[in-house]
């Protein structure tokens, strides 16, 4: 028998401690690339195409013309193509895990949405299309918009805002056209603290003074408090529901017939549908304008993956001023109804918004959602939803302080307090550490009501394994928190960047790249 | 020269009939790192209980309330090119803006010294 002395070694050598992690030449961490921006690498004489010379050309610029290099980035193709798959691989997203940013709904995006809103037929349409040649598409808007009123219990909606706070700005719109062709001059909106941040926004866009209604113990909007304030001056109450403390608004049917008594309209900030669809309509609650993500609820991605999309569900009161174009079904065929078509139901409207029809790829993405689950199961999601969140609220109660946790259930996010933290220790800690343990951290420091506040919103298409696991991340750094673990205080240490200075690049931004030669002679 | 202090921690140094505002060493704690601060434009006048300035910091951006009516006759510049100074010296350098007065009877109900401070023992 010979023996082989020189072969490849299979098992791990017995390494000293000291020697666990040595720099690399590079600065790589295996598949952990580190990036440089891309003015630094390539060079400006390479580009991905070999263009041919331009012909001399007499130039009409006069001392205008450039002299000096414009300073593009040349890569060739492969270097581009590296530059971005490395710089994606140091992101995070809901195709990578849990996605626990409260208020946001971060649900998985089905591929079968991506499959339908891809087809050639809707995904090769030009907006300016006669309108004999879109039929489908203008079907697919209309159908999307009955189950839109079905869902909210509404009677119309506006289909062309393109985000939620956009689609806020289209019910202040309606109201104040609503108000003005009453002739009643209205000044003030009022919005509980427990209401989304941009709220107040979009009212004090839109010319009205904001009015802060506070908040109960339990974190629902003040009802006695927001009677008192009601009066001929106040324009429209906007209440998010189930709200930011993840509390579903119990008192809103109250509240809305309070307001509609005092002239005042219901604005819903529709955020947070995901919770309560299939299981509560808005309208039955008095609400006179909702806008629903459908990024959110309706599953098409958001947050770099694509954009938003914000429809408005209105009430009677408001429907006739909502803004156009509109879709209707007249006989067998669909038409869009813009300002040249407009007849006397449509004749209010307060205008229009965007320059065509709002999202077109995200309302055949959430079409085929709605239709791919049916209503039943749009009734579990929210079930789910709800469910999810209260496992995470539950089993997390006995390390984290959960503010209203004695008031009952939570809807679809768990809220948390940084109360009973070791002294010196944040809820910024515990969201740095779990960027080391895998996930992308909670909403924290929102809603503004509860301090140090961890929102958790793991939506209905978490499997119990990945709750699970999420628990045990947050459960162990709530524990090091609560301990003192000084380590903690120095988390992330795995990401591909550590702490950063935000004070500093807050107060000193820098928000221009500078050739490193220019920034040393500049310095 | 008396100081006084609001449930909203501001505190109001008053002299004759120009009044110095800012937000307190409680309330600068509370919000961390400042990184910003708008100020108001010089001749504004406010209504006691007004929106006056921002103070922004990492963790959020909140406003700071006229603490008594008046017009706004100084701004301390100083907190534009260095916000810090709120966080360093918010009850003295860290000061925010001058009013002067419209009705000295406003002060009334203001807490001083020990009042707030019993009153920021108790949050």
């Amino acid at each position: 028998m010979t023996m082989l002395k020189e072969g490849r070694p299979t098992a791990p050598q017995a390494v000293r401690e000291e020697h666990m992690a040595p720099a690399t030449a590079t600065g790589n961490r295996a598949l952990m690339l580190e990036e440089p921006l891309i003015f630094e690498i390539g060079s400006n004489d390479t580009t991905g195409v070999d263009f041919a010379a331009a012909p001399k050309a007499v130039s009409r610029l006069g001392n205008l013309a450039r002299k000096d290099a414009i300073g593009l980035p040349g890569l060739s193709e492969q270097e581009t193509v590296r530059h971005y798959t490395r710089l994606s691989r140091q992101n995070y997203a809901i195709d990578l895990g849990l996605f626990p940013l409260g208020s946001c709904t971060m649900k998985h995006n089905p591929r079968l949405n991506e499959k339908v809103a891809r087809m050639p037929g809707f995904a090769d349409l030009h907006p300016l299309q006669p309108q004999s040649t879109v039929q489908g598409a203008l079907a697919v808007i209309h159908e999307l918009a009955q189950w839109l009123i079905t869902l909210t219990g509404m009677h119309g909606v506006a289909m062309s805002p393109k985000a939620g706070a956009h689609g806020e700005l289209c019910g202040l719109l309606a109201i104040r056209a609503a108000l003005e062709a009453r002739g009643d001059a209205r000044s003030v909106v009022l919005v509980p603290e427990s209401a989304h941040g941009t709220n107040p926004a979009t009212a004090a866009f839109c010319g009205y003074k904001v009015e802060d209604i506070p908040a109960t113990p339990d974190g629902r909007v003040d009802l006695a408090a927001l009677k008192a304030r009601l009066g001929p001056d106040v324009a429209a109450v906007m209440i998010t529901n189930p709200n930011t403390c993840g509390l579903f608004e119990r008192d809103l049917k109250t509240i809305s017939e309070a307001v509609h008594a005092a002239g005042a309209f219901v604005y819903c900030d529709g955020a947070n549908f995901n919770a309560i669809v299939g299981r509560v309509r808005p309208g039955d609650l008095g609400v006179d304008a909702m806008h629903i993500n459908l990024h959110k609820t309706f599953s098409t991605p958001h947050g770099g993956g694509g954009p938003g999309s914000g429809p408005v569900v209105l009430s009677e009161a408001l429907a006739p001023f909502a803004p156009l174009p509109f879709v209707e079904k007249q006989g067998d065929k669909f038409v869009l109804v813009e300002e040249e078509t407009v007849e006397d139901h449509h004749g209010r409207s307060f205008g229009r918004m965007v320059a065509f029809h709002g999202q077109m790829g995200m309302f055949t993405r959430a079409l085929a959602y709605i239709l791919s689950h049916g209503a039943d199961g749009l009734r579990q999601v929210s079930g789910d939803a709800v469910l999810n969140a209260n496992y995470i609220l539950r089993s997390l109660a006995d390390v984290l302080d959960a503010p209203f946790g004695g008031s009952g259930p939570c809807m679809h996010e768990a809220l948390f307090s940084d109360k009973g933290l070791a002294e010196g220790f944040t809820t910024l800690d515990i969201a740095k550490g779990l960027i080391d343990e895998g996930f992308h951290p909670m909403t924290m420091y929102f809603p503004l009501v509860v301090h140090g506040a961890m929102l958790v919103e793991p939506t209905e298409t978490e499997s119990k394994a990945a709750l699970d696991q999420f628990i045990m991340a947050l459960r162990s750094l709530a524990e090091r928190a609560k301990a003192g673990d000084e380590a903690l205080k120095g988390a992330p240490y795995h990401a591909p960047r550590r702490r950063l200075d935000e004070t500093l690049a807050a107060r000193k931004p820098v928000l221009v790249w500078t050739e490193p030669e220019l920034a040393e002679a500049a310095e | 020269m008396s100081r006084y202090f609001t449930d909203e921690h501001e505190w109001i140094d008053v002299e004759g009939e120009i009044a110095t505002i800012g937000i307190t060493d409680y309330a600068q704690e509370q919000l961390g790192d400042i990184v910003f601060v708008e100020l108001p434009a010089e001749g504004a006048t406010f209504d006691k209980g007004d929106d006056a300035a921002v103070v922004e910091s990492v963790k959020a951006a909140s406003d700071v309330y006229a603490p008594i009516s008046g017009e706004v006759v100084e701004t301390n510049g100083a907190l534009e090119d260095e916000p810090a100074l709120v966080n360093s010296d918010a009850e003295e350098d860290g000061w925010f803006f001058k009013l002067r007065v419209t009705d000295a009877s406003e002060l009334e109900g203001l807490m001083n010294e020990a009042a707030y401070k019993k009153f920021v023992a108790s949050l």
